[in-house]
């Protein structure tokens, strides 16, 4: 790890603003470098990514430290120890990721921290790529730490900044929850055009309290619940929350986040006045704007995504203080808590709030279509080894193991080479549990080679040591395609540049204790297929690395056409493989211009019928 | 006070949505809109249908577009221009690429790619562009820059100035391929 610089601090000097389009992700690095950021470490996920591939795109030319993590608990203990040091750091992931974070995050709240973190967890309400529709404000809520919900990329940037600064008078970490529509919303966003102050460094100081014993958590629990007020209070006069009285309506609407947006439009286009409390700080909620509300108000909405953070905690402040105001929300199903908002969303919800017979918009009709969703690339190398593992395995009852990236649509036709999809690094440990009550079936699991690193070592290292009879396919494309092709430790370069320090990962696998370790070209049909059912037919935990960088980073090869005189028309190609560049739209198979030239598809049709262009 | 422009652009993922939409931003900024761009990044981009939302006008809230609520639809493959086809304006401006991608379930056999879309569109919308971008853009030096294509057609029918265009194309087109683009956007530009 690069030394951060204690005695020598550059100045960076405050100079013009400039107005940039900025996605909400690069707004966030840039606030956190206006902050004087400098530790920041990520591990990819949708819609968080850019926040650090921004940073570490500046991070030389501003001095400071950005990485790609090997996960997201990995991510956070990086920047925790940069913050014992005084250091302002920060750590992003999207909202997944911060369940594996939750170890130290949970701890974290009660040691603290000396310079300012920031934690920016993007949740993705929807989902549009994800698991899960978890809430980040609730995880914040129970792990006892401020949260901020930026509406959009010029709040997300202000935010950030401010985020800092709270978090080193709280002494804690501060989460920034944006949402997908923040993250990937663009914007003109006034950025300083130089350099920000770096914070000189105090350096970390010995002490008692940043070792985690129970009598210190017993106190510091204490402290932890005392600091729930203070971030309160601080939240009292935030600019990032605005209430808007309007004296002709005895509605009030709170609006949260991205949310604000689509009430501010909705009430625009169904002309219903109401009194409006825009929330950026949802937790904790601060008392004074929501009683000057229901001092105001008869009757109150709130309009927040996914659980209703907000609402209960209005709910309890009008208990509290004795107000009978109708507050609805979720709790009484005027709101969906599952799901994505828009104007739409939001505007049926204020009409029948209102109790308004709804208005429809006149829109065109369109016929059903045939869906698009996504496909493996055309010459993308997973397609082969799913292809590969699957005739190994034919014959045998085998089930497949998938897990998260670009491979978990093997799981689509014509390839259905994946059964179980849970979570990051799952597949292995699934397949072992699998293989305890169904050992009369192959299990094989599937790993990506940036998943592999992530959490998947465990559950091998656990299958060796347990003596599970399972196969690891390791899918390595040399990247982490589906994020925006990230760096990962079996890379030769990281975040900020070259390295030679890639890790070899059938090294590791053998160094995990496995016996039986290969590695192959997928796009050498034969002799990757002899690994394959090698691999299958071995008694105890194997590993077969199937080896081919993705090809978004690969220049293409020669195009393939088919040969009508040698073509049976038996339609392997089409049939088993499922490649975007193949198809028989017009009943015989054909090549299409996107063919990338691997020249798997040659390999698999019996005939020999297809050739270079 | 500037009137409230949406445009929604719908094609196949890797087709170059997201570049038109930044041009499009950079020269609505010069033209002192206020701007907010919506984008779906992660797995949809595998090839998935995709969809880049503009919305312009004196102060946007909401990043994305209602159904029914686009002024402008500008649709890079013309089965997207049909399953988006319930965001457009009853009275919009409807652009095709007359460019079939066939889904995975067209070429594996399993549905049919609906024939004479143009025609359907023709007919729901009068007054619909439709042309063939990439063949037009491949005249122009390359058929990667059909995404520049549709965006001058576009841009004529928007109240921004031709001057306006240009610049914010130099601006975010890498000064190899700008003349290229400068000439498929002008080949666009005389079609829209």
């Amino acid at each position: 790890m690069q030394d951060i610089p204690t005695s020598h601090v550059p100045h960076r000097g405050k100079t013009n603003l400039t107005l940039k389009l900025l996605m909400g992700n690069e707004a966030i690095a840039y606030g956190a470098i206006e902050a004087g950021v400098q530790v920041a470490a990520a591990y990819p996920g949708t819609p968080s990514s850019e926040v650090l591939s921004t940073l570490a795109g500046l991070a030389r030319e501003k001095g400071f430290y950005a990485e790609w993590s090997v996960n997201e608990k990995v991510a956070l203990e990086v920047a925790a120890g940069a913050a014992y040091a005084g250091a302002r750091s920060l750590a992003a992931m999207k909202q997944v990721g911060l369940n594996v974070a939750s170890d130290p995050l949970m701890s974290l709240a009660y040691i603290g921290v000396k310079g300012g973190l920031v934690l920016v967890v993007a949740d993705d309400p929807g989902p549009h790529s994800s698991q899960t529709e978890q809430d980040t404000r609730l995880f914040a809520r129970f792990a006892k730490l401020p949260v901020l919900d930026p509406a959009t990329p010029r709040e997300a940037l202000e935010m950030t900044k401010y985020a800092f600064d709270l978090s080193e008078k709280l002494l804690l970490p501060v989460i920034l929850r944006p949402t997908t529509r923040t993250c990937h919303a663009c914007q003109d966003v006034e950025i300083q055009d130089g350099n920000a102050s770096l914070q000189p460094i105090s350096g970390f100081q010995r002490s008692p309290n940043w070792v985690i014993f129970p009598n210190l958590s017993a106190r510091k629990h204490v402290w932890l619940n005392g600091q729930q007020e203070v971030a309160r209070d601080s939240f009292e006069s935030s600019p990032f929350n605005q209430l808007t009285i309007n004296k002709q309506s005895d509605v009030g609407i709170i609006a949260c986040g991205v949310s604000y947006n689509y009430v501010m439009e909705a009430l625009q286009l169904t002309g219903l006045a109401a009194s409006v409390l825009k929330i950026g700080t949802p937790y904790p909620l601060p008392a004074g704007p929501v009683l000057k509300l229901l001092q105001h108000a008869k009757k109150i909405l709130v309009i927040e995504e996914q659980e209703p953070v907000v609402e209960d905690q209005v709910i309890a402040l009008a208990w509290k203080n004795r107000y009978t105001t109708q507050i609805s929300g979720k709790n009484d199903n005027h709101s969906p808590r599952e799901g994505e908002f828009n104007v739409n969303k939001v505007r049926s919800i204020l009409e029948s709030f209102y109790g308004r017979q709804p208005e429809q918009a006149a829109t065109f009709t369109a016929p059903e279509l045939p869906l698009r969703t996504p496909v493996l690339c055309a010459g993308c190398s997973h397609r082969a080894s799913f292809y590969i593992l699957k005739e190994a395995a034919r014959g045998k009852d085998t089930l497949f193991a998938g897990d998260i990236g670009c491979y978990t649509l093997g799981a689509m036709a014509p390839l259905y080479t994946t059964d179980t999809c849970l979570c990051m690094g799952a597949s292995v440990s699934i397949a072992a549990g699998l293989s305890r009550v169904e050992p009369h079936r192959k299990q094989v699991a599937f790993l990506g080679d940036s998943t592999f690193f992530h959490s998947g070592i465990p559950g091998l290292i656990n299958a060796v040591h347990n003596g599970a009879n399972i196969t690891l396919i390791i899918l390595d494309n040399s990247t982490t395609a589906m994020t925006g092709h990230q760096s990962h430790p079996g890379l030769n370069r990281t975040a900020m540049g070259p390295t030679d320090r890639s890790i070899d990962i059938a090294r590791m696998a053998e160094a995990c204790g496995v016996e039986f370790v290969r590695v192959a070209d997928p796009f050498d049909l034969k002799t990757a297929m002899q690994v394959a059912k090698e691999a299958l037919a071995f008694d105890g935990p194997s590993v077969v690395v199937m080896q081919r960088a993705c090809v978004a980073q690969m220049k293409k090869g020669r195009r393939r056409r088919i040969n009508p005189d040698l073509c049976t028309g038996c339609g392997a190609c089409v049939d088993e493989l499922g490649c975007p560049a193949i198809g028989k739209p017009a009943g015989s198979p054909e090549i299409l211009d996107n063919c990338f030239g691997c020249g798997f598809c040659d390999q698999v049709c019996p005939v020999g019928a297809i050739e270079e262009v | 006070m500037l009137k409230s422009i949406d445009v929604l652009m719908v094609g196949v993922g890797g087709q170059g949505t997201i570049l038109a939409s930044r041009v499009l931003a950079q020269a609505a900024q010069a033209a002192g809109y206020d701007i907010k761009v919506s984008e779906i990044h992660g797995m949809a981009q595998r090839g998935g249908s995709v969809v880049t939302q503009v919305r312009l006008g004196e102060k946007v809230y909401s990043p994305l577009i209602v159904k029914g609520g686009a002024d402008v639809l500008l649709a890079f493959e013309k089965l997207e221009a049909l399953r988006l086809l319930s965001y457009l304006k009853k009275d919009g401006v409807l652009i095709v690429n007359d460019q079939a991608i066939d889904p995975v379930p067209v070429l594996v056999g399993a549905a049919e790619y609906p024939p004479d879309i143009p025609e359907y569109l023709c007919t729901t919308v009068p007054g619909t562009l439709v042309f063939d971008a990439t063949e037009i853009a491949g005249r122009c030096g390359t058929a990667k820059a059909a995404n520049v294509v549709l965006l001058g057609a576009m841009a004529r029918r928007l109240p921004i100035e031709r001057a306006i265009w240009e610049k914010a194309l130099a601006e975010r087109v890498p000064a190899k391929l700008l003349e290229v683009n400068q000439a498929a956007f002008a080949a666009g530009y005389e079609l829209g």
